[in-house]
């Protein structure tokens, strides 16, 4: 979990990181948007992304207890974008990653649900001691 | 970040919230004042226009889920004006159309309540 992310040879990276606060959160999603806009994704796919890392910036303010920072690190891949949302926050975070089931008329689980429907590949390494990092990758459409 | 919110009466005895500009985990707990707000005076018939809305994430709508399942326990009911596709989208793929009644029009929103 002290490593950093491992990229890809080659890949233009875009790191930012943010205070883990409500109010930052829009400008991670702009951001990311802008290094998605870079590559071919349509708008909509944009848009995807966007929401899929206002998500995971959102369960780590709501979750991550004691996380101070946000970082969020992109990478323009051949194949698409590869986004990381890492958190300090300790304690399991069992319930803030597990999705929803639909017809559920509850609030919890919606946004990682939304991340897994948005996303082509979505990946959580939690650790209870030092945080959890979200790697999530959306692949440009053939 | 904007949020704009307003509220205004109907027909009969229903209320429309208007909202515009971006919902999301910081502007959020505005929105859910002013559904609790109307639900407290005991308006529980309510449209909410989303059309002038750009973007909406989990926690708005969590809290169109809350105003809706408050209402219901009164016997009301929350129907949405979404003519914006992303904003459908959401809707969409998460189900939630299933449980909020969805117009392209507030005229339809309201007859549908009424």
């Amino acid at each position: 979990m002290n490593q950093p992310l491992r990229e890809s040879a080659g890949a233009d990276v875009v790191e930012l990181r943010v205070p883990c606060k409500a109010e930052w959160v829009a400008l991670a999603r702009l951001s990311v948007a802008a290094v998605a806009s870079r590559l071919q994704f349509s708008i909509d796919e944009i848009e995807d992304v966007k929401l899929a890392v206002a998500e995971a910036c959102t369960n780590a303010i709501q979750h991550a207890q004691g996380s101070e920072t946000i970082e969020i690190t992109c990478e323009a891949l051949s194949d698409g974008l590869r986004v990381s949302v890492r958190d300090y926050g300790l304690g399991t975070r069992a319930e803030a990653i597990r999705s929803r089931e639909l017809d559920e008329e509850r609030v919890g689980g919606l946004g990682v649900f939304l991340i897994r429907s948005l996303m082509d590949d979505v990946t959580y390494d939690v650790h209870p001691e030092a945080g959890t990092r979200l790697v999530m990758h959306k692949r440009l459409s053939a | 970040m904007d949020i704009k919110v307003s509220v205004r009466e109907a027909q009969g005895e229903c209320y429309v919230v208007d909202l515009g500009g971006e919902i999301d985990v910081y502007t959020s707990p505005k929105v859910k004042d002013a559904i609790g707000e109307l639900i407290d005076r005991g308006v529980y018939n309510l449209v909410i226009n989303l059309e002038n809305v750009r973007y909406i994430d989990s926690t708005g709508l969590g809290v169109l889920i809350g105003g809706l399942k408050r209402v219901r326990e009164h016997g009301g009911s929350v129907n949405l004006v979404c003519t914006n596709p992303q904003i459908r989208k959401i809707f969409d793929i998460t189900g939630l159309v299933k449980i909020f009644g969805i117009f392209e029009s507030e005229d339809a929103a309201m007859k549908a309540l009424v």
